[in-house]
């Protein structure tokens, strides 16, 4: 009874991982702008890494019986999760700084010129403030 | 069966990035393909059971030399020359050429075979696996076959990499003593009296939006993404602290001084890449990082010299201690070292020589007060570089 719900668990955590990973893919190739593209790739990384890695420890530790290798996919896990949002944040930065204009959901750009949004991506709050 | 299925679409999946990298003209998106590749045959690799093989191809292809790649097209245009007309004598020299190769491969055993040479030769994998663990010690198998049974190829190995770094800094230039750049005298820029003066603060001119696709958002990177400053120092110990595993691991798990050595490299250029060059290079001077590069070999080679002093063969460890096995495990430790420290010496020697030939990292290191040199500094030869003007967008 155990196994089976064990099994259950991780595969169903398992599945979903693989479901964030394959809808993030389609939503790469989907959406219309690069915003809305890395919105979809990121999905992978948060979304798709959390569900997969939790599948993988529940087998770990109650399949192959290995607490380390349960460890080992929780700390790739943390680093995931401190890596791939900063490689968005990064790449959407440097995208608006180089002038791409978001697209609305009406497929109007949401800033008037590329001049804008360089210097949204330039303010900062914080030092703006002073 | 399902082993051989995944082994097939991965394959498959190779052929396909390898023609996208042939016919794509834009060299960026070629090059991350090739990163891609990479990982897509470490993939491969670790379905394969090759772990070690696999972390290699995983840390130094779809890695470090994706990076050294991107920062060697910084130099230059991201569009391929279109070429001129192929010859039909160079395209029926190819098909003849692949055909005689493929034909090669027909005598070879397949994948897997357990009547293959190399399974059945009581000199290769019978006596790996037999004895091994009496001769040598490690559990890990590549490590006693890489670093003892076949320890001239990897000191070869490891004297290739150093000669490689050797000949990429002399093709670069070295860094002349006294001279803020090493930039070749016929590059643009490279004068004292170009170098542009850095304007006070002005946070006007930060915020007006202004875009110069040639330094814009580089310009603004170094100083403004404090979001990566403050990831990057979270993670660089963390990185350091990985490497030092797979390097004193090597014995037990995947890994070894190749491994070690470039993610030990890969932390240095992380830092360097985030928080600018004239940083990276207080942390980790030049000279140190050339002391590493031949420090290592050093050390390789001189574990040889050792065991033929007391008496052995060159890189027989037998004879560095009372009991041939802790002779063997010091003799291991020592040369995996000499590989970890030339690799990490030359991955970072490579990255300088690269990096220091971009002139807004050859400024003075005026960043960290958050003073803004406004200068139009373009790049080498005044090319916008790759990774500026490419924005994928739709």
């Amino acid at each position: 009874m155990f196994d089976w719900l064990v099994w259950l668990v991780s595969w169903a955590l398992i599945l979903g991982g693989c479901l964030f990973i394959v809808a993030g893919g389609i939503g790469l190739v989907r959406m219309p702008d690069l915003f809305t593209r890395l919105h979809a790739a990121s999905v992978t990384d948060t979304g798709g890494a959390i569900v997969l890695s939790l599948g993988l420890i529940v087998q770990a530790v109650f399949v192959f019986g290995s607490a380390m290798a349960a460890v080992k996919v929780l700390l790739i896990l943390f680093f995931t999760l401190f890596t791939a949002p900063t490689a968005s944040h990064a790449l959407a930065k440097t995208a608006l700084l180089s002038g791409q204009v978001p697209v609305g959901a009406d497929g109007r750009p949401v800033l008037d010129s590329p001049e804008t949004a360089a210097r949204l991506a330039r303010s900062r709050p914080d030092e703006d403030a002073r | 069966m399902i082993e051989h299925l995944v082994i097939g679409a991965l394959l498959t999946f190779l052929v396909v990035i390898a023609i996208g990298i042939i016919v794509l003209r834009d060299l960026l998106a070629a090059v991350v393909l090739l990163g891609l590749y990479s990982l897509v045959a470490a993939g491969a690799f670790i379905v394969m059971d090759a772990v070690d093989v696999a972390f290699t191809e995983a840390a130094v292809g779809a890695g470090i030399s994706t990076i050294l790649f991107l920062g060697a097209l910084s130099f230059t245009s991201h569009e391929q020359k279109p070429r001129g007309n192929d010859s039909i004598v160079a395209a029926v020299f190819v098909v003849i050429t692949g055909a005689l190769l493929i034909y090669g491969t027909l005598d070879m055993p397949h994948y897997g075979s357990a009547a293959s040479p190399a399974q059945t030769h009581p000199e290769l994998a019978v006596r790996f696996i037999e004895r091994s663990a009496g001769e040598v010690g490690p559990p890990n198998l590549v490590t006693s076959v890489l670093g003892s049974y076949r320890g001239y190829d990897t000191l070869g190995e490891t004297v290739v990499v150093f000669a490689a770094g050797i000949a990429v800094l002399s093709l670069l230039g070295l860094r002349r003593r006294g001279s803020p750049g090493n930039l070749p005298p016929e590059a643009p820029g490279s004068a004292p009296g170009l170098t542009p003066v850095p304007a006070p603060h002005d946070p006007a001119a930060e915020t007006s939006g202004a875009i110069d696709p040639a330094t814009g958002p580089r310009r603004y990177a170094r100083q403004r993404h404090r979001v990566l400053q403050v990831v990057t120092k979270l993670i660089v110990p963390f990185v350091l602290l990985f490497a030092l595993y797979v390097q004193f691991h090597g014995d037990y798990g995947p890994g070894g001084g190749f491994q070690a050595g470039v993610i030990f490299a890969s932390a240095f250029i992380l830092h360097g890449l985030i928080f600018g060059l004239q940083r990276t290079r207080q942390v980790m001077p030049p000279s140190v990082v050339r002391m590493l590069m031949a420090g290592g070999v050093l050390i390789y080679g001189g574990t040889g010299a050792v065991t033929m002093l007391l008496g052995g063969n060159l890189l027989d460890y037998d004879v560095l201690a009372h009991d041939p096995l802790h002779g063997q495990h010091w003799g291991l430790f020592a040369i995996e070292l000499g590989v970890g420290v030339t690799v990490t010496g030359v991955m970072i020697s490579l990255f300088y020589a690269f990096a220091s030939r971009r002139s807004d990292d050859r400024e003075p290191a005026r960043d960290a007060d958050g003073s803004t040199p406004t200068g139009a500094t373009t790049g080498a030869g005044g090319t916008p570089r790759a990774g500026d003007a490419s924005t994928p967008g739709a």
